[in-house]
């Protein structure tokens, strides 16, 4: 077993378990429905997710993910109803006004050396802030176009569904894969990670880097408020309060080292994929709390901390000796 | 242009830290085809010679020249695009990616935009088979030895850009048979008309390797040398600034051999920073002197006394005793004292005062719950201030605003209030005044005179030569000749210095 990719495999069998255990303890739970339920409904988490990935894998954090999502959301609904813009006008200038926000914190933390944890923490701040001088209120979307966005799909047999939504994160993880593992900007992500000074000594942009990963993170922060508001059909200050947190417990989940270096775009899918059933298995039980989800993935996310110290330590432990030169 | 064939040529190079200079008006000929090394003591210049020429640094005067056009690297990407490249003692690559893709991180072979991994995996696999290295290129880089990561560093620098390589003591990780390896590389690269500049510390990879050499003392440069034109007493004597004819120092009172058990016993000590079977007993009053170049584990020895390296073979016996620290505390708790080398970032504790940083040890010894009250730290601060006339307007001052011989003195002050038996110096005279100096030389006579132990490493031989009534010459980690009594000289200790293994 390549200790590299064990997390990603650990989570996928993880993953498999937990819908092998739902399918006996319930009929359908097993469905091409439920899966792909899964997919329309943690969309707009599984596309921060894959940002946050890219943002971890470099050892640095993006806490300002929620509230751009909800900042993109308000903006969005009150661009479209408000103002009365086309969704395919408005779609470009959400996504754009994400972009410079994140190159504003990587420019930050590049710049003036700060902690990408304090940056993006006021970047919190400021995003919710901006977010509510537009609107306090939810602003409910009501256009045809929104409408054919949110109707369109493909039906699968079984009742499954796969919509808009589904096809923009399939969209977003090809494009995570080709960027990790196909790209020289995802060379220099993982390097930075791994190691930024002996990163910077190799040559690798330290600062191109760091403004494009925070770039990405907040672009498809912005991406997932056009789906969030799609989805919700609305936009509104307050949402996605915490949704930060439930991106990178994601992340861990799915394997990645939180201290950055290590990690899979695909783990992190299967970390949204397995929090997202573990909610679909509490709301089969029915009698359980919906709570419970949390405290399962609080418990989860300590395991995997644990695991990913006992497999950190493999990966620098583990050395071939000098009796591999001929 | 004065050599034949220089690829690099600097005239003049001036570096200044805050008007300190580190490196003075340097002249150096790098030519094709030559292995050079470049020696001195830290202090030196050598660090930061290299990091001038590697784009680190801006230098503040003079010229470097490639192929005889003057160049300005900005950093070490526009060194290595004029083909400079260099490899680091720490392996400066990355743990977390594959071999090969450490090889080629940013020059990696691309067709529309996607990187063509197999190609990369070909040309690193072919790469490495220059350097004889047969491994799987896809396993991340953290799974092969130290050595062998150094060799695919070499690897890297010398495929970025084969003009000039420059290693920054590249064998300090590896084992004899890996020095070796790469040896032979080296003489490859040679052959095939690279210039490599080697920093190292250890003499006889100097002769073994090397065609030329270039010594650096006190941010100057002592000369350049034909290698094996240059007998070992001299390269040794170049290094230190030191003449083996050197006049001989007045030396202290003789050792006495008395017939109480040694106040401290080393037997066959290893430890785990790497010094191995060091062997030495102390009686009370004694100083003893730890010799040798940087890098001999002069300081190790130092560190494994205190607790703060454990000791993984051999025993330590205080009198009767022994004695095994785990931990700093627990050597202070048994009469240790010691004063570090690194003044700086072990020693002063910088936000704090002249009066707290003198009385923190002795406070940390009686325990938080039994606090100094103010007049007796007072009383205390006075009498050492007095004592080790500590030059100090004011002992709420920050410690940083003190000269380095004062700051030197409250360290030594902190460690007397603890009473000690067995006090540690290691380079207690670096970078201070020749005023302090001299008191600083005082004190420790003093203090053998009152009966305490005193283990004193030190590069200055002079000084050593000056108190000690047992100097122990380290090389390569291992204690090579103890010294005591009537031999002492300075020319005895240069000369165990330079011997050849």
């Amino acid at each position: 077993m390549n200790r590299r990719t064990l997390p990603v495999t650990v989570t996928g069998i993880l993953f498999v378990l937990l819908l092998i255990a739902g399918a006996v303890q319930f009929t359908g739970f097993a469905s091409p429905r439920v899966i792909l339920n899964l997919f329309t409904d943690n969309a707009f988490l599984a596309i921060i997710a894959l940002g946050m990935t890219f943002v971890i894998l470099s050892g640095g954090i993006d806490l300002s993910v929620g509230s751009v999502l909800a900042f993109s959301s308000v903006l969005c609904a009150s661009l479209i109803q408000v103002h009365g813009w086309h969704p395919l006008q408005a779609f470009p200038v959400v996504l754009l006004a994400g972009a410079c926000f994140g190159a504003a914190m990587g420019i930050f933390i590049h710049v003036y050396k700060l902690q990408p944890f304090i940056v993006t923490l006021a970047g919190m701040f400021f995003a919710r802030g901006l977010a509510t001088v537009i609107s306090e209120q939810s602003i409910p979307i009501e256009h045809s176009f929104i409408d054919a966005i949110n109707n369109f799909g493909f039906a699968l047999p079984g009742r499954g569904w796969i919509g808009s939504a589904t096809l923009i994160l399939i969209a977003v993880f090809i494009f995570g894969t080709w960027l990790a593992h196909f790209t020289r900007l995802g060379g220099y992500i993982y390097a930075l990670g791994g190691n930024a000074n002996s990163a910077a000594l190799l040559g690798v942009p330290v600062g191109l880097t760091t403004i494009s990963i925070y770039t990405l993170s907040s672009t498809l922060a912005a991406l997932s408020g056009i789906v969030y508001s799609c989805y919700t059909a609305s936009g509104y200050a307050l949402t996605g309060i915490g949704l930060e947190l439930d991106a990178i417990a994601a992340v861990v989940i799915g394997g990645t080292l939180i201290s950055g270096g290590y990690g899979y775009v695909l783990g992190t899918l299967l970390g949204v994929l397995t929090m997202g059933l573990i909610q679909t298995w509490i709301s089969f039980h029915g009698s359980l709390s919906s709570w419970w989800t949390k405290i399962f993935i609080g418990s989860l996310v300590l395991m995997f901390m644990i695991f990913q110290r006992w497999i950190s330590q493999g990966l620098t432990g583990r050395r071939h000796g000098p009796d591999r030169i001929n | 242009m004065s050599a034949q064939n220089a690829v690099l040529q600097l005239t003049g190079v001036c570096k200044r830290f805050k008007g300190v200079i580190a490196v003075n008006n340097v002249d150096l000929d790098l030519r094709a085809g030559e292995i050079h090394a470049l020696l001195g003591e830290n202090g030196a210049g050598k660090s930061t010679l290299i990091k001038v020429i590697t784009g680190v640094y801006t230098p503040d005067g003079g010229r470097i020249e490639i192929d005889g056009a003057a160049i300005c690297p900005k950093s070490t990407l526009d060194a290595q695009k004029h083909g400079i490249s260099t490899v680091y003692q720490e392996v400066n690559l990355l743990p977390n990616l594959s071999v090969a893709h450490n090889l080629y991180l940013g020059r990696e072979p691309r067709r529309f935009g996607c990187i063509q991994w197999k190609k990369l995996q070909r040309d690193a696999r072919a790469l490495l088979q220059r350097f004889s290295l047969d491994i799987d290129v896809n396993e991340l880089l953290s799974s092969y030895s130290i050595a062998v990561q150094q060799l695919i560093a070499i690897a890297r620098a010398v495929d970025c850009a084969a003009k000039v390589v420059i290693l920054d003591e590249p064998t300090a990780s590896l084992d004899s048979r890996e020095v070796g390896l790469l040896f032979q590389i080296l003489r490859t690269l040679r052959d095939q008309g690279t210039a490599i500049l080697i920093v190292t510390h250890f003499l006889d990879q100097v002769y073994a390797l090397t065609d030329r050499l270039t010594v650096m003392r006190n941010g100057e440069k002592v000369g350049t040398f034909v290698t094996a034109e240059l007998p070992r007493e001299a390269l040794v004597s170049h290094m230190l600034g030191k003449e083996l004819q050197a006049m001989e120092a007045s030396r202290a009172s003789q050792h006495t051999d008395s017939v109480d058990p040694a106040a401290l016993q080393l037997r066959e000590l290893s430890s785990s920073n790497g010094i191995r079977n060091i062997n030495f007993s102390a009686q009370r009053g004694d100083a003893i002197g730890l010799a040798g170049l940087l890098g001999s584990g002069r300081s190790e020895v130092c560190a494994a006394l205190f607790g703060l390296d454990s000791v993984t073979e051999g025993e330590i016996r205080l009198g009767e005793a022994p004695y095994k620290p785990r931990s700093p505390a627990q050597a202070i708790a048994q009469g240790f004292a010691l004063c570090p080398e690194d003044r700086k970032t072990d020693g002063i504790v910088h936000p704090l005062s002249v009066r707290e940083n003198m009385i923190i040890a002795h406070q940390a010894q009686r325990g938080w719950w039994r606090p100094l009250r103010r007049s007796e730290q007072n009383k205390l601060v006075a009498d050492a201030t007095q004592r080790l006339k500590i030059v100090c307007s004011d002992p709420e001052k920050p410690i940083g605003e003190l000269s380095g011989g004062n700051q030197q003195k409250v360290i030594l002050a902190r460690w007397l209030m603890t009473h000690p038996q067995i006090l540690i110096l290691d380079e207690p005279t670096r970078g201070i005044d020749i005023g302090a100096h001299a008191e600083i030389l005082q004190l420790i006579r003093k203090l053998c005179a009152e009966g305490m132990t005193l283990i004193v490493a030190s590069s200055e031989i002079e000084e050593l030569v000056a108190f000690s009534n047992k100097i122990l010459v380290m090389r390569d980690k291992r204690l090579s000749t103890t010294i005591a009594g009537q031999d002492i000289s300075e020319n005895a200790v240069l000369a165990a210095i330079a011997e050849p293994d």
